[in-house]
């Protein structure tokens, strides 16, 4: 089994499009679309990096990033936020609350691999 | 009671269009020459015999030249320089500023209103596109296909060794996508249109709706003699908004509900709100809501429990902040810490004129569904003129604007300080 990544997202299509480059590169994806229940996901999964959507059904990915931060079990996993271009304010609370990378919707995959890459090596 | 600071300008122009020189206008009043030039320069206030010696000699009403006009411009300019941030404006030489240059003054005072209005326009698109849910959707939905789109279509296009498989799952996707951007982009077009249709000045949702609210006098004929919902929503001239729509429905419903239990043929608006809630054994803030439908010279504000204002219905002379927050010293806001305990004030609102009005709020809980859903609070606030009461309680619009020093509820520094 390769080096592991959990991807939180609710859109299918861009699920799938992640879940294809990260793959061929390697990686065991693994993925997640609800809110309310990601925190609990990750600490099952305990993944290398965590890829995290803001908008998500049931909770915000700000939640779920603060709850993870206050846990001791999770607060130094490497956290990916996914944001919507020019949401300044999605990305000073996010790096208020501890967030480790930030990729801005729309990305290119290239982007999104290397941070990936980035992330589970520093 | 002193004139016009500007009077001396005005005096000053006057002898000059008749041709007087200011020795001879000087000696005619019983002043020294030096002194009549300070008072024409705005440096000496002038009023009661001697600015009538002066208007006799200049052959012109005493209220011509002590009008108050340039008072109104004079206080612009204060609130003006207030608002400077680093300049450091010579306050005690603004009515020489106003007299001697009144053209810049006049284009200073153009000038800051329009910041300010500008200010207030970004402020309101900044708070639409935070708490908009229409909106954020809208964007939401073409950010993701475009996303989706642009990740997918890369696969495709970069030769990854894909098998056919995947090709067609990919092609299916982006062919989804492209559905989606189109729906979501159209969908956010209209929203748009509709927004610009509603009028230029109202910018949000709930301005649009008070804009309607206004328009119809806050009373809808059609629920008051049985009619439903829908028929006034199909009735021509009800925004088109969505977002409006659905505010107005719920608006509507609680103003059918009302109607019905409280006709207008029963609401008598010269009995305390009290009194009526007492006789007909109704809530307190239906009545306050009927007797905002009723008509006549009165103004109602709504705020949910965290004292953000939801209605504004306006009175002349009693401003409600569009925008922040209100004063904290408002009725309603008692009202909110005490629910269910009716609240009756009395209050005095600063301004140019005085004006006192009689205030009627209560708080009560909305109904959420059950015993151990959160507690929802509304408070309504009914706004009346009221007979002058020299123990009125002294509130303001907001502390921006508001000149009243000291103020235990002050948040933050007032410009007219």
């Amino acid at each position: 089994m390769g080096r592991r990544v959990l991807l939180i997202e609710d859109e299918p299509n861009i699920i799938e499009a992640i879940s294809f480059i990260l793959s061929r590169d390697g990686w065991t994806v693994h993925t997640h679309s609800d809110g309310e229940t990601a925190a609990a996901r990750v600490r099952k999964d305990m993944p290398e990096v965590l890829i995290l959507d803001v908008m998500l059904p049931g909770r915000s990915g700000f939640d779920i990033l603060r709850e993870l931060r206050e846990d001791k079990v999770t607060n130094a996993l490497p956290i990916m936020m996914l944001t919507a271009r020019g949401q300044t304010k999605d990305r000073e609370l996010a790096e208020k609350l501890g967030v480790t990378a930030f990729m801005t919707k729309p990305f290119s995959n290239k982007d999104v691999l290397s941070k990936v890459r980035a992330l589970a090596d520093a | 009671m002193p004139a016009s600071r500007l009077t001396g300008s005005r005096i000053r122009e006057q002898r000059l269009i008749n041709g007087v020189r200011q020795a001879d206008l000087a000696r005619a009043a019983g002043i020294s020459a030096s002194y009549l030039n300070l008072i024409e320069h705005n440096r000496r206030r002038i009023g009661g015999k001697l600015l009538a010696n002066l208007a006799r000699e200049l052959g012109v009403e005493t209220s011509g030249l002590a009008e108050g006009a340039e008072t109104v411009l004079l206080d612009q300019l204060s609130t003006a320089a207030a608002t400077a941030r680093q300049a450091e404006v010579e306050l005690a030489r603004t009515d020489e500023f106003a007299g001697r240059f009144r053209g810049w003054a006049g284009l200073v005072v153009e000038q800051h209103d329009r910041i300010t209005e500008l200010e207030a326009r970004i402020a309101a698109l900044s708070d639409r596109m935070t708490h908009d849910p229409l909106l954020a959707r809208s964007l939401h939905d073409v950010i993701s296909s475009v996303t989706s789109i642009r990740s997918t279509s890369s696969i495709l296009v970069n030769g990854e060794d894909l098998d056919s498989d995947w090709q067609r799952r990919f092609h299916s996707n982006l062919y989804d996508d492209s559905v989606r951007l189109a729906e979501s982009s159209q969908s956010l077009v209209d929203y748009l249109e509709q927004s610009q249709d509603a009028g230029g000045a109202a910018i949000t949702p709930l301005e649009d709706l008070e804009a309607y609210l206004e328009e119809v006098g806050f009373a809808f004929p059609i629920l008051e003699q049985g009619g439903v919902v829908a028929d006034v929503m199909a009735e021509p001239g009800v925004p088109q908004s969505e977002a409006v729509r659905v505010m107005l429905v719920t608006y509507l419903a609680r103003y059918k509900q009302d109607a019905r239990a409280l006709p207008l043929s029963e609401l008598r608006t010269d009995e305390s709100p009290g009194v009526t809630a007492a006789r007909l054994n109704l809530p307190f803030a239906l009545v306050l809501r009927r007797r905002a439908a009723a008509g006549g010279t009165v103004g109602m504000v709504r705020c949910d429990g965290s004292g953000a204002l939801t209605l504004h219905k306006q009175i002349a002379g009693f401003a409600m902040p569009r925008l922040g927050a209100a004063c904290a010293l408002w009725p309603i806001f008692e009202a909110l810490s005490r629910p269910m305990v009716p609240v009756r004030k009395t209050v005095d609102v600063p301004g140019t004129t005085r004006q006192q009005f009689v205030c009627h709020a209560i708080a009560e809980p909305k109904f959420t569904g059950d015993f151990d859903a959160p507690q929802v609070l509304e408070a309504v606030m009914l706004i009346e003129p009221a007979q002058e009461d020299a123990n009125a309680t002294p509130i303001g619009t907001s502390c921006r604007i508001c000149p009243r020093e000291p103020c235990p509820a002050r948040r933050e520094t007032s410009i007219l300080r």
